[in-house]
């Protein structure tokens, strides 16, 4: 065995260690370690994907002493490592692009916590991510939800506690549903590894036997996730948990979190159940309407905000309910556009919300659109940032928005049932993509009357920085999708 | 002559708790008038000009549509369930699917694979290691959140401390005095034998950790603070969870790579057997015990 194919498991121990070592370093220390294990896990999911990319095929480590069926597994492909990868550098640059924020929300002797919830919540997505095990994975969705729930509340007003409460609420029932669901799939078939439970599923399913409590478990399974990334009903915890908390927690969670729990469900849908079973139990069908519904409802709920952050949350709101609709076409295609939608998503809209509270900063901290007049010019780094953003989310070509905007009609057109409303749906929801985001855009670049004071790059060196890797990030998924856009499809063939 | 004390108290006529025991009387909630009237204008504000309940059609069929698909959710949700246990496999039998080679190995050669005769404590602690480790970190980032939440400044924390519950009771002190230790004993004895009888860190560290509240409670966080403060609980915390981490790390990383792990196993039944189970499960039952006593220190003042 290869030493590269330890890294996958050094980067989850390593971000777990780091958890338990910052409780008892002070506010600065801890960011540096924080800082630390993100970089290091970079490096090593970089050299996990070039390894697999190399080898072309995946591959599953063994934790401790016991082969499959006995012990706990994790597994590494193309698009594991890529995805660990992505998550990170994400994370890194919504850290930097709100740390003056977190440093000021956060009271003093708390910023250690801040970032132990962090380092957590980086394992537990990694720990998802890479996992082979049903059980393991369920583990980390308890800590994900609960460092979550932490990173929300730790800006400590009333909004953030109404909140967390509303989130923690939310989360448990999907957890819950989630718990059900396997405890029944280990009913059905005594394994907890994917692998294993796949082959006992394919054979119920072929036998015939145990067929409603198998739908139901799918369901069970399904809906849970689907609560926990906020698809279109069960979306109300959204606009609080990313509209009032720290800038920084806004963007991982938006842009991780939910998408953690998408990549869990693809992984279900293809490792667990198999993605002919999941097709012929027709829950995709249901997806494919929420998801539909959320990319309507979503946008349509934005256009009547008033506050920047919880406009930015419902458009999360739409464009979850676009991966849904990928995932709910049932053909490989859309499987492929929605998770290239995970990438781009998470890239813009990390990218809006720290642009966002760049422009909030120089209009007093008012998050109102009134107040945000001309904001672009007193910050013109956040203004261009969040215009980026803008043209990315509306699908503009050359940014990311547009490439999976494409895939995703690409896909619809493949497919004969669903063609119509997809497309339908699909302009619909960009026009109105267009009008909230445009109007934005035009209401933060309308010119001064009077005199104003300009930040420039000096006074905001981090955040902007972060700020210019996002959109060159977003322009480079735009512009050399292919690259991507062929991982996924070998990622995917791994799967199967 | 003189009345005895305890037919004194028989009869009503002392009270052996006035000026022995120190406790702040519980006042009553009292919400001042004006905060009071102030709300219910809050709330006909919000009624009349935010919602406008008396015109607005939309808002009312709503709040109804939303009550009656609540309860058509709820009891759909429980008919499906319902539903699916109906077509489960029937409990026990031994035909069912989980009566399969994982179970059949586990009893079979758990004992000779982990050394541990206590077979659950074999399969969370050795083949399913990677599980537990989450799981216990799991304690962790929920003593952490609580600690984001709840934990006041330093001045906040002796005004918040005991506001309803006595201060030295003779009778609990008495009680603590005799159950306290017994209680410890047997907690350690529950963490020491994880391997070879039935508990382990997770019931052991319960155990533990309500002994101390029980301490606690009796005679006060000054006693205490004399053996276990914040500093005593983080450096506990960070010491198992990090000697769990890398002794973990160095058994998947060998059992990974198929390198001959150090660690004997020993002979069954012994104290002293089944290789990282015993350290395992004291780290666990330390992180245990800390979390529990931690949860009680936030909630009770919001701090050690």
């Amino acid at each position: 065995m290869d030493f590269v194919q330890n890294f996958p498991f050094f980067s989850i121990v390593v971000s777990l260690f780091s958890g338990a070592v910052c409780s008892v370093l002070n506010g600065k220390a801890a960011r540096a370690i924080n800082r630390v294990v993100l970089s290091a896990v970079m490096v090593l999911s970089a050299a996990t994907l070039v390894f697999t990319l190399q080898t072309g095929e995946s591959y599953t480590y063994k934790m401790g002493h016991f082969p499959a069926p006995f012990g706990n597994e994790i597994r590494a492909g193309v698009l594991e490592s890529a995805l660990a990868l992505f998550f990170c550098f994400i994370m890194l640059f919504s850290l930097w692009g709100g740390r003056k924020h977190i440093e000021e929300e956060v009271e003093a002797d708390k910023l250690n916590y801040y970032y132990i919830l962090t380092n957590m919540m980086l394992c537990s997505l990694l720990a998802i991510i890479y996992t082979n095990d049903l059980f393991t994975a369920y583990v980390f969705v308890e800590i994900n939800t609960i460092s979550a729930c932490g990173l929300i509340m730790i800006r400590q007003t009333g909004r953030t506690i109404e909140a967390a409460v509303r989130y923690m609420i939310m989360s448990l029932l999907g957890s819950g549903l989630l718990l059900m669901g396997l405890c029944m799939l280990y009913d059905l078939t005594g394994h907890l590894l994917m692998e294993n439970i796949r082959e006992a599923v394919v054979l119920l399913h072929a036998s015939g036997r145990y067929q409603v409590p198998l739908t139901i478990t799918i369901g069970l399974m399904t809906v849970g996730l689907a609560i926990k990334s906020a698809l279109f009903p069960f979306h109300t915890w959204v606009p609080d948990a990313y509209g009032y908390s720290t800038a920084s927690s806004a963007a991982i969670l938006s842009s991780l979190v939910s998408k953690g729990y998408i990549f869990l469900l693809i992984k279900i849908i293809y490792r667990v159940i198999g993605f002919e079973v999941f097709g012929d139990s027709k829950i995709n069908n249901i997806l494919f309407v929420f998801g539909l519904a959320g990319m309507i409802f979503g946008s349509l709920s934005a256009i009547k905000e008033d506050d920047i952050r919880r406009m930015v949350a419902f458009s999360s709101v739409a464009q979850i309910g676009y991966i849904y609709m990928g995932i709910g076409m049932g053909t490989q295609a859309g499987m492929a556009a929605a998770v290239f939608h995970i990438f781009s998503h998470a890239a813009t809209k990390a990218l809006l919300f720290i642009a966002g509270v760049g422009l909030t900063d120089v209009s007093g901290q008012s998050k109102r659109f009134a107040d945000l007049k001309g904001s672009a010019y007193r910050n013109k780094i956040a203004g261009a940032a969040f215009g980026a953003g803008a043209l990315s989310m509306v699908g503009v070509p050359l940014f990311s928005g547009f490439i999976s905007k494409l895939l995703f009609s690409q896909a619809a057109v493949l497919n004969h049932g669903k063609m119509l409303p997809a497309l339908i749906a699909l302009a619909v929801s960009t026009v109105l993509n267009a009008i909230y985001f445009m109007k934005t855009v035009i209401r933060i670049y309308r010119p001064m009357e009077t005199d104003y004071e300009v930040r420039t790059f000096g006074r905001q060196k981090l955040f902007a920085v972060s700020c210019i890797c996002l959109v060159a990030l977003n322009v480079l998924l735009g512009t050399m999708s292919q690259f991507l856009v062929d991982l996924i499809g070998k990622g995917l063939e791994m799967f199967a | 002559m003189k009345k005895d004390k305890f037919f004194a108290w028989l009869d009503g006529e002392e009270d052996l708790y006035t000026g022995n025991v120190e406790v702040k009387p519980q006042e009553e909630h009292e919400v001042p008038k004006e905060l009071l009237m102030e709300r219910m204008r809050e709330n006909k504000r919000l009624s009349e000009r935010v919602n406008d309940v008396e015109h607005n059609r939309e808002y009312r069929f709503f709040k109804h549509l939303y009550r009656i698909l609540a309860v058509d959710f709820g009891i759909l949700l429980i008919l499906l369930l319902l539903l699916a246990v109906s077509f489960l496999p029937p409990v026990g039998h031994a035909a069912n699917p989980d009566n399969n080679e994982v179970s059949a190995r586990y009893i079979e050669k758990g004992l000779q694979e982990t050394g541990a005769v206590n077979i659950v404590t074999g399969m969370i602690l050795d083949y399913r290691a990677f599980d537990t480790l989450g799981e216990s970190h799991v304690l962790f980032v929920a003593a952490v959140t609580v600690f984001v939440l709840l934990r006041a400044g330093k001045g906040r924390q002796e005004e918040n401390d005991r506001i309803y519950e006595p201060k030295n009771d003779t009778i609990l002190q008495k009680a603590a005095f005799v159950l306290v230790p017994m209680i410890m004993i047997f907690g350690i004895y529950v963490i020491l034998n994880g391997h070879l009888s039935p508990g382990g860190g997770f019931s052991g560290g319960a155990i533990i950790g309500s002994g101390l509240i029980l301490y606690l409670n009796a005679f006060g966080f000054a006693k205490t603070e004399r053996f276990f403060t914040e500093k005593t609980y983080k450096r506990v915390c960070l010491f198992s969870l990090a000697f769990y981490c890398l002794a973990k790390s160095y058994s998947f990383y060998t059992g990974a790579n198929d390198i001959h792990s150090a660690i004997p196993l020993g002979t069954p039944g012994a104290i002293l057997s089944s290789g990282l189970i015993l350290p395992l499960n004291i780290c666990v039952g330390l992180v245990v015990a800390c979390t529990m006593y931690a949860f009680y220190a936030l909630f009770r003042k919001g701090g050690f």
